[in-house]
């Protein structure tokens, strides 16, 4: 057998139950009334193989190890709890099997029906080139951390094309502050576009701390950020405090 | 929801053009699904049971002329969707062959799918690996979100699935994943062996609303051949 055999075998199990559940169809047994025995010797077989191989072997596979010599031996003892009734030792390792397979079987359904992208297509986004009006009424969409991301890096791609790349030097800009100068802008108006508060940064750490001061003030709640409709990438942030409030809110921040 | 489904007009009185074609141009020019709400907001004089009777003959007009195209309703809205016998013309054209998603990915995927909100240490228990690296494309590919923190200590991430999982894998919603079938034969009542004890109200869910059905459309995933490597 060449290295390669064993390299594209390894790949296939990518835990230790995908290793024992290939062991039990292999053996062809009932999964339960797993013959421990056998299950573990070729277990343990499988790990040296790694081993010899060089493969640096996930503690996973370890854990399960030492499981199934830990049953192995209990199977050696009589067993009963208090009812009298027979408990199982192997039941330890069948039951994460069969949820496993279970898991499984459901994965491959999910993968049986018509994917959007690979058996079925639907329209795209042209990128809307025109201007979509903001949807004031009717619900907003929540944005998640990776869209606001998304659109942080247009935002600095547009102003300063491959700035990206950049290395930073210390600091010149605080959270705090920006956080501050957002909390301004949002008592004055309540409500603003994502891409407004960056109009007076000039350079990339200054931009990213302004977006670091965002994610901050979202994360404690004193901002909203919603996208305004799906025709558009607009994004929106909505004061979360009173007017009044916010000076105070301000000064609490723990930056 | 839930007004009468049998009322049947199909044309509203002032309406210049059949309601039917209206509902089609609207969905024939959205990159999303829309929902009969979303519908309605653009036609605000049609009740929404004529625009559901609307959305039913459009999809009888398609399948009946067996277009290359149908109305399916996914992720809670309605879309107009390529039948999956022309994939590999619309494939051509777009030029594109989509990443796919592995078949632990779509394990992990699965997981979450049937188990939300679930938390990573249940997620790992599942598949007895790590979970790390594969929640994040998920995350990435806009298929999972986070829900929110479980007030356990750690306060680890709750994660759930998106519309944009919906979308992708043809589902009106939720409920119409494919049921799991149950433990046959074991442990009947038991089922709690694997995953922990699912808390409900336990955790803070930040806001149990829609995730924005994505715009970029251009192909994404594809589940790998998921057949069972245990052969």
């Amino acid at each position: 057998m060449s290295t390669m055999d064993y390299e594209v075998k390894l790949e296939i199990f990518e835990g230790p139950l995908d290793l024992l559940l290939h062991l039990i169809h292999k053996n062809e047994v009932d999964i339960f009334d797993i013959p421990i025995t056998t299950i573990t010797e070729q277990y343990l077989a499988y790990l040296e193989m790694m081993k010899a191989l060089n493969i640096s072997v996930a503690g996973d596979f370890l854990v399960m190890a030492s499981t199934l010599v830990h049953i192995k031996s209990r199977m050696l003892l009589p067993t009963s709890d208090e009812d009298g009734e027979e408990e199982d030792p192997r039941d330890e390792i069948t039951r994460p099997l069969l949820e496993y397979m279970r898991i499984k079987e459901v994965a491959q359904d999910l993968s049986e029906r018509e994917i959007l992208g690979r058996d079925v297509f639907s329209r795209q986004d042209d990128g809307s080139w025109y201007d979509a009006e903001p949807v004031t009424d009717g619900p907003s969409l929540d944005v998640s951390l990776f869209q606001l991301i998304d659109a942080f890096r247009r935002i600095i791609e547009k102003s300063q094309p491959g700035a990206m790349m950049m290395a930073f030097r210390h600091e010149k800009w605080s959270i705090k502050e920006k956080a501050r100068l957002i909390l301004s802008l949002l008592r004055e108006r309540q409500e603003m576009y994502f891409k407004e508060i960056f109009s007076e940064d000039r350079k990339v750490p200054e931009f990213i701390v302004t977006f670091l001061a965002l994610l901050e003030l979202v994360h404690i709640g004193l901002v909203q950020v919603f996208q305004g409709s799906y025709d558009t990438d607009e994004i929106r942030l909505v004061a979360n405090f009173d007017g009044e409030g916010a000076d105070e809110l301000g000064g609490e921040l723990n930056l | 929801m839930g007004e009468s489904l049998t009322s049947e007009p199909t044309r509203v009185p002032i309406m210049e053009k059949p309601l039917e074609l209206i509902i089609e141009a609207l969905l024939f020019a959205s990159s999303k699904p829309l929902s009969v709400q979303e519908i309605h907001r653009c036609l605000p004089d049609v009740p929404d049971a004529y625009i559901r009777t609307a959305l039913r003959g459009l999809e009888g007009t398609y399948d009946a002329m067996e277009r290359s195209f149908c109305l399916r309703e996914v992720a809670e809205g309605y879309q107009i969707r390529t039948r999956a016998a022309y994939a590999p013309y619309v494939l051509r054209m777009l030029k594109s062959s989509p990443s796919r998603l592995s078949r632990a990915a779509l394990e992990t995927l699965a997981i979450i799918a049937y188990k939300q909100p679930i938390i990573r240490q249940e997620i790992e228990l599942f598949r007895g690996v790590d979970a790390g690296g594969i929640l994040r494309t998920l995350l990435e590919k806009d298929l999972i979100r986070i829900m929110g923190r479980k007030t356990i200590p750690g306060r680890p991430l709750i994660y759930g699935t998106t519309k944009r999982f919906l979308e992708v894998f043809d589902l009106k919603d939720l409920e119409s994943l494919p049921k799991l079938k149950e433990l046959k034969e074991f442990g009947a009542g038991d089922e709690g062996a694997v995953h922990l004890p699912e808390e409900d109200g336990q955790g803070e869910i930040f806001q149990d609303s829609e995730t924005r059905p994505a715009s970029e459309t251009q192909g994404l995933l594809f589940p790998e051949d998921g057949e069972s490597p245990t052969t």
